[in-house]
């Protein structure tokens, strides 16, 4: 029987469920109960032909374990190794945090649209992270520091719970050296804490914003990101230069499985990183 | 007796025991017949052997939250509506083995599920569940990615529709425009009147399966009752579902009273989500073996009534029965449209006979839009 999609298409021979085979080449403690894992593909082939876009996520698959989204997090200048950054937050990610230098991961992807870094050439940049949230923004960050001067001023605005949960914290200076601004707050301070206490979006007020040429990118936990935008609506920054990475439960990443609906998108295919003004309608609506 | 075969797009009339020559062409060009039988009660879909195992002389009643067979004074095989059971439980199984891995000193081997793909012949599809699959066909492999297991089914099936004589209280094909009478997707379609059928060949496939048949080119006699009957199943849609204010009707209502009221009768079984012909979400398992050197990674049939089904970690995004009940109707009526250039609803009425409590999906959008934001 024929069908609009059957007759002209031979059918895919590979099947997007399939993971395929990465080594695990470092691991490096990034900050209390997260690590990087710096994967490289075993076949030569795909090592060779990989690459993704900052923003985008793999599915990391471990037999008898599950699979789990995971943000890319390195430089995608440098695509022949995948960084991931990885909390453990559960049975998956846990089961993940006990491999070793050398150890197997599967790993499907690149998947997910991107921070649009094109899009924002000249622009002055604000950068917005919660916790695990600077994870998909770190090749944003290293992106720019590549060319630095293509982009206005940029600033980093990151927060975390506690000092121990602050990531890359080795690389501020760098990033620092490098010309981006970098402010940094935690909620809750400890004993040999010297910086800011609060909440993310409080950073918002120790800058000053040029809203006709300014462009926001954000990615923490939900309620943060809508103080984000809160503020920087109130600072005359236009919706449509307002982008946020959203996350939701996901079984696929190909738009099969439908957990990760949220209203008309997809956030595994449209997202994870979403231009605020398309999804305004949905978002902060209660339990949507 | 006609030695030649009806050319594609011609109607023809043939006795009735003659399709069980129809079965047997299709058996033999290689087909499993998946069919209509009695079985606990209902009539489901499953492998038939021939005309035998068909709902000969039976018709059910339904209506929310109610099903039940009787007998009927005619002798009729085709004179009931959708049962539990839908085609998608063929074409997009729910529970399909993906691959699985054996762990071998440190070393992977990935064996995708290597079953060869039945090659069914679908005998009785009606209008709205031709509608489903092609609903699904958007979903599953419209996009940029294609799930090669349903492709799998889907290229090789034979569909036998046949047009609905008579209609339920709680169908509502008319109003969504996808039945009863089947206008496309079929390679034979049946109208089933007391003496003969009536057979519209869809495709080459349809017309080959009419090998041996003896069959007659249909008189204008013959579709002019075919066409009565029709009629007559679209007069008895017991309901109707007005879309023309959709989707902007649910989008702008997404705090509507009503989603808290419909959450006092809904018990979250997830028996809508299962019945329902597009339906389409699955979770994944890994089944390990205890000493974890080898897993098999299954698909599984998912509902977004299920509480865990939008857990993230530390939390669940839907955790009450009113952002579930909102997401699943939502989805069928409103974001469906802007996914896929469709509603995901064809009207077949499962959902309202098979909830528990009899919630109408019909009702429900007619309660929000009688007291409206807009
Ligand atoms: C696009 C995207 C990018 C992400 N990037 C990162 C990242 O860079 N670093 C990081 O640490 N985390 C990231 N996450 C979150 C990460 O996927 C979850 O922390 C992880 O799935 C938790 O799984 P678990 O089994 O360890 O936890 P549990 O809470 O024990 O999970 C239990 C069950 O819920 C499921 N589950 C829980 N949360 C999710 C989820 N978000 N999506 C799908 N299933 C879920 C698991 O599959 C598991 O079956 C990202 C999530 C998304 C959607
Ligand atoms: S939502 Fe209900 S009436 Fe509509 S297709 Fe699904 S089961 Fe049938
Ligand atoms: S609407 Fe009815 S069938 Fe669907 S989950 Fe609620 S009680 Fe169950």
């Amino acid at each position: 029987m024929s069908t609009a999609f059957l007759t002209s298409e031979i059918p895919n021979p590979t099947d997007p469920m399939l993971p395929h085979l990465a080594t695990i080449q470092d691991v490096k403690p990034t900050a209390a109960g997260v690590s990087t894992f710096s994967l490289v593909f075993a076949n030569p082939e795909e090592r060779a032909n990989h690459c993704f876009q900052a923003g985008q996520f793999n599915m990391l698959y471990l037999p008898g374990a599950g699979e789990v989204a995971i943000s890319l997090s390195s430089d995608p200048a440098q695509p022949e190794v995948m960084d991931h950054t990885i909390r453990d937050a559960g049975s998956v990610t846990r089961a993940i945090g006990r491999l070793k230098v050398g150890d197997v991961i599967g790993v499907r992807g690149p998947y997910g649209s991107a921070w649009p870094l094109n899009k924002t050439l000249g622009s002055n940049l604000v950068i917005v992270a919660g916790g695990i949230g600077l994870a998909p923004l770190r090749p944003v960050i290293l992106s720019i520091l590549r060319q630095r001067s293509a982009y206005g001023q940029v600033v980093l605005l990151y927060g975390a719970r506690t000092p121990a949960d602050l990531l890359y914290t080795d690389e501020f200076d760098k990033w620092r050296q490098g010309g981006i601004d970098v402010q940094v707050t935690v909620d809750l301070g400890d004993k040999s804490w010297r910086g800011l206490v609060g909440v993310v979006p409080q950073l918002f007020y120790r800058i000053r914003i040029d809203h006709k040429k300014t462009a926001v990118m954000t990615c923490g936990p939900e309620i943060m990101m809508r103080f984000v935008i809160y503020e920087a609506l109130a600072r005359r920054i236009p919706k449509e230069r307002i982008f946020i990475s959203m996350e939701r439960n996901m079984k696929c990443a190909v738009g099969f499985c439908g957990h990760c609906q949220f209203g008309p998108t997809f956030i595994c295919k449209q997202g994870p990183v979403l231009n605020f003004a398309a999804i305004e309608p949905f978002f902060g609506k209660e339990d949507f | 007796m006609s030695p030649s075969l009806p050319r594609v797009s011609a109607s023809v009339a043939m006795p009735k025991a003659s399709l069980q020559q129809v079965f047997d062409n299709l058996r033999a060009a290689g087909y499993m017949l998946v069919g209509p039988t009695v079985r606990d009660g209902a009539i489901v879909l499953e492998e038939v052997d021939g005309l035998d195992d068909l709902p000969l002389g039976w018709t059910d009643e339904q209506r929310p939250g109610h099903y039940r067979l009787t007998k009927t004074r005619d002798n009729h095989y085709f004179d009931y509506g959708v049962g539990p059971h839908s085609w998608k439980e063929f074409l997009h199984p729910s529970r399909l083995p993906l691959f699985s891995v054996e762990k071998n000193n440190g070393n992977w081997t990935i064996r995708p599920a290597q079953e060869p793909p039945p090659r069914y012949a679908f005998v009785g599809v009606r209008a709205c569940d031709l509608a489903a699959i092609a609903i699904q066909d958007r979903v599953l492999i419209g996009s940029e990615f294609r799930d090669p297991h349903y492709a799998a089914r889907r290229e090789q099936v034979f569909v036998l529709a046949v047009n609905c004589s008579q209609a339920n209280s709680t169908c509502f094909c008319a109003s969504m425009k996808t039945g009863p009478k089947a206008t496309g997707g079929f390679d034979l379609a049946l109208t089933e009147l007391p003496d003969i059928f009536l057979a519209e060949i869809g495709s080459e496939a349809g017309s080959e399966a009419l090998g041996d048949v003896p069959w007659e080119a249909a008189t204008a006699f013959d579709l002019g009752r075919a066409s009565r009957v029709i009629q007559r199943a679209e007069r008895q849609n017991g309901r109707q579902m007005q879309t023309d204010d959709l989707p902007d009707l649910l989008y702008e209502n997404l705090e509507h009273p009503r989603w808290d009221e419909v959450a006092t009768r809904c018990l979250s079984c997830a028996n809508c989500t299962l019945v329902c012909p597009t339906c389409f979400c699955t979770t994944v398992e890994d089944v390990g073996n205890l000493r974890g050197t080898s897993a098999e990674r299954i698909r599984i049939a998912d509902s977004c009534f299920n509480r865990d089904f939008s857990h993230v970690h530390g939390g669940n995004i839907r955790p009450s029965i009113r952002s579930r009940y909102r997401q699943w109707l939502t989805h069928k009526l409103a974001s469906w449209i802007d996914q896929f250039g469709t509603s995901g609803c064809v009207g077949c009425g499962r959902c309202i006979t098979w909830c528990p409590v009899g919630i109408e999906i019909t009702e429900e959008v007619n309660a929000i839009r009688a007291k409206a934001a807009k």
